[in-house]
């Protein structure tokens, strides 16, 4: 039976308006467009913290922050930034585009995708709580021991062993939930080589994070029991060994910044065709390449510990593997060029930004493969480059790449266009800003400069660029209130998209903006890499590919759905057992502190307990059938 | 199956399928969780082969009752039988014999954990505290994780057995038995491996 689906073919009519059906939403768009949110709230928040950070260190000997209050902020800053900002604002372009890319109505587990998010912010306000309630974590994002461990009069570490693992959870749980998507829940006939790239780097970044996080969520305990329990996991004296900390946290760490970036050559990877106007140069050493960063990206980890005594062997093993990195990633960025060397090149907005993101990233590639060199790495250590270096991947890099596929997809969630003026002015003042922040720093740290110290004596010559450094990071800020205006202003009254403003490539282009709750009226069949295009375009006598006329356009081939669509029924559960959990994790920062945080242990548990069940005992869909 | 106007189109399959799509995606996903089970487990075992041998003056390998342990691990090794019985009980949808196995299995594990518990007490009675050094700490801390698995494996095996008992025991719902049963067997094997390993090399 074939059929045009209304709501009343979905079973139920979900309700679109008020609060409650935020929270009990399952929708993977809405989902999507709640973990944007968040992370640009959570992107002031960490941006207010990079802000003050950058105010103390303006001139020599500052005075806006005590050392203590600066410990507390540029931990908080890394670990705002990492896992608050830029995971949450992958996951919001993952959640919303991988399921109408393969041509799917929703993730494979819409509950869990739910849960996912709530426990994601319940964890990040647990977090951040922690400024008012006991204050936060100041032992650096890396949370080395012993020093994370041995002072136990303050819950500050708590906060951090704790926040992050649930943070892991939620993350874990996306993860899974893409991978069993991206598997087994593509349109007919996309097979693996035909979905686009953005969808094949979820699946690598989705491996990376289920086979590191749960390293670093061991670690995390042992720390939680060595503070709480008095195990002797980090105690020197007691024959326990720090250095594995530092194994322990690499191993994830490092596969964690891979996973920062990944997504973001996705997105770039989808964006220079659009703009080009021709298709991905060389599509499978883009996917591969990427598969092989995310393989070697598990075998490097040991370059950030080169100042740790390892050893010349493991030194120079780690430092092999890493210098071995540089090859797919220079496969990828002469992909890049090649896409748009003879293309017809329309410098929108998202262009520009997957341009700088190129720049950018080349830079701090390049200054990466310096910390291969282990005697160099030796002087850089700890020093202010490595804070350059880190800033153009994760800035320059991932969040260029994130930015640019805001401008590029924001008319597919909102049905509007972001001004492109103001686009432009947001560009060239974030570029312009991010370098005179950043750049100074590799002058700095090769000059010597420690990183997480609060403030330097005069006439170290340190003044003149960090000045310079404080004043562009201000540039920053002045280019994400263009941002902020420029969403304001569309969403009211910006240009009317379409379907497919850009003349896409990808699936979700075929369908309308804001997309329907079931994305696809019919599930569309497969037949090429980038389908929609071969669709819309004909070859003229020459051979050159002309567009068709929208009349000519064939619809595509779409599957026959015997039993209509059946679309999973909103739930409160995943909310409730994800804000039982924070409030358990709440009680176990707080359990060396008697009774109160074991009672606040056991009301959390009981909460989680009633969501879970309540979860598993619930249908899928209800009414309907 | 799903036809397509232009005739007749299987869905591709990368994976091995056995009928209905979503119980292929629910295995998929099982599957990769346990992966990273996998590492969660693995990395508590290198903790715990990185400290066998600091004691720091406490007790070591010499306090294990390997007869004691090799009759719990019996238990929980015939734990996974009985859930292989559940499932096909299931799978022939006799749901009464079903739910007597999937009570058998969940009374296997019920004793494992009861045996771990007289295991750890036994241990901090002879001076062995997760305070003690950093081999107590790895050993506490690795073993009371999988136990933890098994408790959370009884949990769902109950609401299998509530769900059962009230008809509600169907595809519709993420949690079936052949995912528990996935689930029970990984934490079986995990604990081969720890027993192995912890309990009888003593390397």
């Amino acid at each position: 039976m074939t059929m045009t689906a209304s709501n009343e073919d979905l079973g139920y009519t979900p309700s679109t308006k008020g609060l409650w059906s935020w929270i009990t939403t399952i929708d993977h768009k809405r989902i999507g467009i709640l973990y944007a949110v968040s992370s640009l709230v959570f992107f002031i928040v960490g941006g207010l913290e990079a802000l003050l950070i950058r105010t103390q260190l303006a001139t020599p000997n500052g005075t806006v922050l005590s050392a203590d209050a600066y410990n507390q902020l540029f931990t908080m800053h890394g670990l705002t930034m990492v896992f608050a900002v830029v995971m949450p604002i992958a996951a919001a372009f993952q959640n919303y585009f991988v399921p109408l890319m393969v041509g799917a109505r929703d993730v494979a587990f819409p509950r869990l995708n739910a849960f996912a998010y709530w426990l994601f912010l319940m964890s990040v306000i647990l977090l951040t709580s922690s400024f008012f309630l006991g204050g936060s974590p100041d032992g650096a994002w890396t949370g080395y021991a012993p020093l994370s461990t041995e002072i136990q009069e303050y819950v500050r570490m708590d906060y951090y062993s704790i926040g992050a693992q649930l943070l892991g959870i939620a993350s874990l749980a996306s993860s899974v939930n893409f991978v069993a998507t991206i598997f087994t829940m593509r349109a007919p006939g996309m097979t693996l080589m035909r979905v686009p790239v953005f969808v094949c780097m979820t699946v690598v970044t989705s491996f990376l994070l289920i086979f590191s996080l749960p390293v670093i969520g061991v670690g995390l305990w042992q720390i939680f029991f060595d503070r709480n329990f008095g195990a002797l996991f980090y105690e020197a004296q007691a024959a326990g060994d720090p250095l594995l900390w530092q194994h322990l946290f690499w191993i994830f760490g490092h596969p964690e910044v891979y996973v920062l970036i990944l997504p973001a050559m996705g997105i770039v990877s989808e964006i220079l065709p659009v703009f080009s106007r021709k298709p991905l140069f060389g599509y499978s050493f883009v996917v591969f390449s990427g598969i092989a960063i995310g393989f070697l990206g598990f075998g490097v980890w040991a370059h950030h510990m080169f100042t740790a005594g390892m050893g010349p062997v493991a030194e120079a093993g780690f430092g092999l593997a890493t210098m071995l990195i540089a090859i797919p990633t220079g496969v990828k960025i002469f992909n890049w060029i090649g896409t748009m060397w003879g293309g017809r090149i329309t410098f929108a907005t998202p262009m520009l930004f997957s341009i700088g993101f190129i720049a950018m990233f080349v830079i701090g590639g390049l200054s990466g493969v310096t910390h291969a060199i282990i005697p160099a790495d030796t002087q850089q250590h700890d020093s202010y480059y490595v804070v350059a270096h880190f800033h153009y991947v994760l800035f320059g890099g991932a969040v260029f790449g994130y930015v640019a596929a805001a401008y590029y997809w924001f008319p597919k969630w909102t049905g509007k266009m972001l001004s492109e003026t103001i686009g432009k002015w947001h560009f060239w003042l974030m570029f312009a800003g991010f370098n005179l922040t950043f750049a100074p720093q590799h002058i700095l740290g090769l000059d010597g400069m420690p990183r997480r110290t609060y403030r330097y004596g005069e006439g170290m010559g340190w003044d003149v660029w960090n000045m310079m450094s404080t004043i562009g990071s201000y540039l920053i800020a002045i280019s994400f209130l263009f941002f902020i205006w420029n969403v304001i202003v569309s969403y009211r009254k910006g240009k009317v998209a379409g379907n497919d403003p850009w003349d896409g490539r990808t699936l979700e282009w075929t369908t309308t903006s804001p997309p329907p709750v079931h994305n696809f009226d019919q599930i569309p069949v497969v037949h090429h890499l980038d389908d929609f295009w071969y669709r819309k375009y004909g070859v003229d006598e020459e051979g050159r590919s002309v567009k068709l006329p929208p009349e000519l356009v064939p619809p595509p081939d779409v599957v026959v759905e015997e039993h209509g669509i059946h679309m999973p029924s909103p739930s409160f559960y995943p909310i409730v057992s994800a804000i039982g959990i924070a409030i358990l994790g709440a009680g176990l920062v707080f359990i060396s502190s008697g009774p109160i945080g074991i009672a606040i242990l056991a009301v959390g548990a009981v909460i989680a307990l009633w969501g879970l069940v309540g979860w598993a005992a619930e249908p899928v869909t209800r009414g309907g059938h | 199956m799903t036809t397509t106007t232009d005739g007749v189109f299987e869905r591709q399959d990368d994976f091995e399928s056995t009928g209905d799509p979503i119980h292929r995606t629910r295995k998929t996903a099982m599957w990769v969780w346990l992966g990273s089970e996998a590492f969660f487990f693995g990395a508590m075992i290198s903790t715990f082969l990185l400290y066998r041998h600091a004691t720091n003056g406490g007790p070591g390998a010499e306090i294990f009752n390997i007869p004691f342990t090799s009759a719990s691990s019996f238990v929980l090794l015939m734990s996974s039988l009985t859930m292989v019985l559940a499932d096909h009980a299931f799978q022939r949808s006799d749901q009464r014999q079903g739910r007597i196995w999937l009570i058998g299995t969940a009374l296997l594990g019920l004793t494992f954990i009861a045996g771990q518990i007289f295991e750890f007490s036994e241990f901090v009675h002879e001076g062995l505290k997760i305070s003690t050094s950093p081999f107590g700490s790895s050993f506490y801390m690795l073993t009371g994780f999988h136990g933890l698995h098994v408790a959370g494996g009884v949990l769902m095996l109950t609401m299998l057995i509530a769900f059962s008992l009230r008809g509600r025991l169907s595809s519709d719902h993420g949690m079936n038995v052949e995912l528990v049963a996935l689930y029970w067997h990984f934490v079986d094997i995990v604990w081969i491996v720890i027993f192995t390993v912890v309990y009888l090399l003593q390397i």
